[in-house]
């Protein structure tokens, strides 16, 4: 009794959990256990990298003189192909739309796409899937992917495209496939992709055709034969090697590169490997403008970033580093209405919550986006999410603007690295900018 | 019958006035010279006109052809009739690597050999090999048929889908998720058209047939090892 109430009077170590074996780890482990199975899901990296937000802009000074907000002009116009395309595309804002497929979005959310794209003046992408005719026939401009799967390709579609973008890798999954599981192949996804309906279609993660760089010159100079040279070649590449694979692209003849950071979205894959492989869109894009420098290709081939891009801030900081344009995944998704709160309610019921739904593979998407079931998709008003979509876009450009306008730039194209600083060591020597506070650029000396 | 001759004028020149023939055109037989391994040579046809390439090709020959048939008198380097919706390729010679890969539709004809992956990831297109296949022929192929008079390499068939092979000569492996089938008449009879319509030298009893097992459509881990 004596000894009891002596243990009692003893203080006790708060219980502590492992950093190394985590509440979220452990859940992961015991998941796995249970089903034998790697966790699929779409999206890109959720662990927190040095990004755009890790940088700030100086603003204008007593050296630097700024533009004035709402009456001096601060131009926004991107032209892309410039290179060898005889057909240039014209855009009125520098963000467009990545990417996505028909068959892992609905349809009306890929129409919806097209609509906000066109309405904000900008491009949209297709995807792994072929070009569907609500996309082609919204999209005033309409970028065409020629992926590994060939899935829907046609020299048809490839001629009434207004790009073609030859996907080499994405960030989310730079050396990967994708997966487009059994739930989500509806008769009409089964009948472009020319496959069964209700099994897993593999997308593959090469080309069938074609093996390194001096091959894709030769497919590149197939394509532009095709096409009669008209439309621009993209080569699109994940955050892997950004400076020898953005070399390698510009050597094979590509008119615009599109580099993807982790932070870039898929339809679905292993989560091992979207946060395991390939780096932050920050630490990517310094090495691909320095590629360009390096050949004297800077701004004559064009520089599309994507992977985490979110705000008007995002795209100026990119820009400054030198990008043309940036692109947007999952943002867009986002204005669409894909994880909205108002949800709550159907994304518990399928065991996850608004913000942090990312089984976009299984088709249940309560936003009618990430689906092919016909009520879940008829959810989504295409009309009303494309304005959604053009408003974000317009937005964005505005914020851009602004920032611009405050480094006195007349054209978001002429921000620079020397307008930007560092918040943190990581992000100074990943952009190549100085470390706020200093004169210093870690690797290149300076105080 | 129109003669381009490619040591005389650009493969842009060529190209452009191939595809600058509709439906319609009179001009329906063209001849080649010195195609000289130029890449992407008569690629993105789309007119009912006959090509012949007096010579062998380089990269991607009659790549995406529709409606047109186009003969190469020599041999034909990778990816011949890639993608090809409609219309019939003949080559004389061997075909390198990927021949009529992701092909949609049409017939590839192949009077010599076919390197490594020939048929790869084909989506309807029709294929007949009088010779012998390279290793991972017809790899995750869709649909559409492969016909080889000859020998098949390692891993025919790899992750094949709804694609069907016939083999008269030895297969030296078999890829994942791909079996020898049962020939049934109708086999035999898309046999008997696809010899008939290519001239191949053969016989439909002769060959056997390979599909898939079916067994990888839908993700399972105790097939993990089977990747």
């Amino acid at each position: 009794m004596k000894d009891e109430k002596k243990a009692a009077q003893i203080p006790q170590t708060t219980p502590r959990q492992s950093w190394t074996f985590s509440n979220e780890m452990n859940s992961e482990i015991r998941r796995a256990a249970a089903t034998g199975i790697y966790d699929i899901r779409g999206g890109g990296s959720k662990r927190k990298v040095p990004h755009f937000d890790d940088l700030l802009f100086l603003g204008a000074s007593i050296s630097r003189y700024p533009l004035e907000g709402y009456r001096e002009r601060c131009d926004t116009k991107v032209v892309l192909g410039t290179r060898f395309a005889k057909k240039p595309i014209e855009l009125d804002i520098p963000i467009t739309i990545a990417g996505m497929s028909f068959g892992s979005l609905s349809g009306p959310a890929k129409e919806a796409l097209g609509r906000g794209a066109t309405l904000a003046g900008t491009s949209t992408t297709t995807g792994d899937g072929g070009m569907t005719e609500e996309e082609r026939g919204h999209s005033n401009k309409l970028v065409y992917q020629y992926l590994p799967s060939r899935y829907g390709m046609n020299p048809d579609d490839l001629r009434r495209a207004d790009a073609i973008e030859v996907v080499v890798g994405q960030g989310a999954k730079p050396g990967g496939g994708g997966m487009l599981l059994g739930q989500k192949i509806s008769d009409r996804v089964a009948k472009m992709r020319n496959l069964p309906k209700g099994i897993d279609q593999r997308s593959a993660c090469r080309h069938p055709d074609w093996t390194g760089p001096d091959d894709l010159e030769i497919k590149i100079l197939e394509l532009r034969e095709i096409t009669n040279w008209e439309k621009p070649i993209y080569v699109k590449i994940g955050g892997a090697r950004p400076y020898y694979d953005t070399t390698l692209a510009v050597k094979a003849g590509a008119d615009v590169v599109v580099l993807d950071g982790m932070q870039g979205g898929t339809a679905a894959t292993q989560d091992v490997f979207i946060e395991h492989v390939g780096q932050p869109t920050l630490a990517c894009l310094p090495q691909a403008v320095k590629a360009l420098q390096d050949l004297g290709m800077h701004r004559k081939v064009q520089l599309i970033i994507s992977g985490g891009i979110r705000s008007g801030a995002d795209v100026a900081k990119a820009l400054a580093l030198g990008a043309d344009v940036a692109s947007v995944g999952t943002a867009a998704l986002i204005a669409l209405g894909d994880n909205d709160p108002h949800l709550e309610d159907e994304y518990r019921a399928l065991g996850t919550t608004a913000g942090a739904y990312d089984d976009w593979h299984e088709g249940k998407c309560p936003a009618g986006i990430t689906t092919q079931d016909p009520e879940l998709m008829a959810r989504l008003d295409p009309m009303a999410a494309g304005r959604r979509l053009a408003n974000y876009l317009k937005v964005m450009t505005l914020e851009a603007q602004t920032i611009a306008r405050a480094c006195g730039k007349n054209h978001v194209h002429n921000l620079e690295p020397e307008d930007l600083c560092a918040l943190t060591i990581e992000a100074a020597a990943m952009a190549g900018v100085p470390l706020t506070g200093t004169s210093w650029i870690p690797g290149r000396g300076g105080f | 019958m129109q003669t381009f001759d490619l040591s005389k004028s650009s493969l842009r020149e060529l190209n452009a006035t191939l595809h600058a023939q509709k439906a319609s055109t009179n001009q329906t037989a063209w001849e080649i010279a010195n195609p000289r391994g130029h890449h992407a040579i008569a690629v993105g046809l789309d007119a009912p006109i006959e090509v012949t390439v007096k010579g062998s090709t380089g990269y991607y020959c009659a790549g995406m052809n529709k409606q047109a048939t186009v003969v190469v008198k020599g041999s034909a380097g990778p990816g011949v009739a890639e993608n090809m919706m409609s219309g019939t390729v003949i080559v004389e010679g061997d075909a390198s690597q990927y021949a009529g890969a992701t092909g949609n539709g049409g017939l590839l004809v192949i009077k010599g050999n076919a390197s490594s992956r020939c048929g790869i990831s084909m989506k309807g297109i029709d294929i007949v090999v009088y010779g012998n296949i390279g290793h991972m022929s017809a790899f995750m192929a869709q649909s559409g048929n492969l016909v080889v008079l000859g020998d098949a390499g390692d891993a025919l068939g790899d992750s094949l889908y709804e694609a069907r092979l016939f083999v008269r000569g030895s297969v030296k492996s078999l890829g994942a998720d791909c079996i020898e089938k049962e020939m049934r008449p109708e086999h035999l009879e898309i046999l008997r058209e696809l010899i008939e319509r290519s001239g191949a030298p053969a016989r439909p009893e002769e060959f056997k047939r390979y599909g898939s097992a079916r067994r990888l459509y839908n993700f399972h881990i105790d097939n993990a090892s089977a990747y």
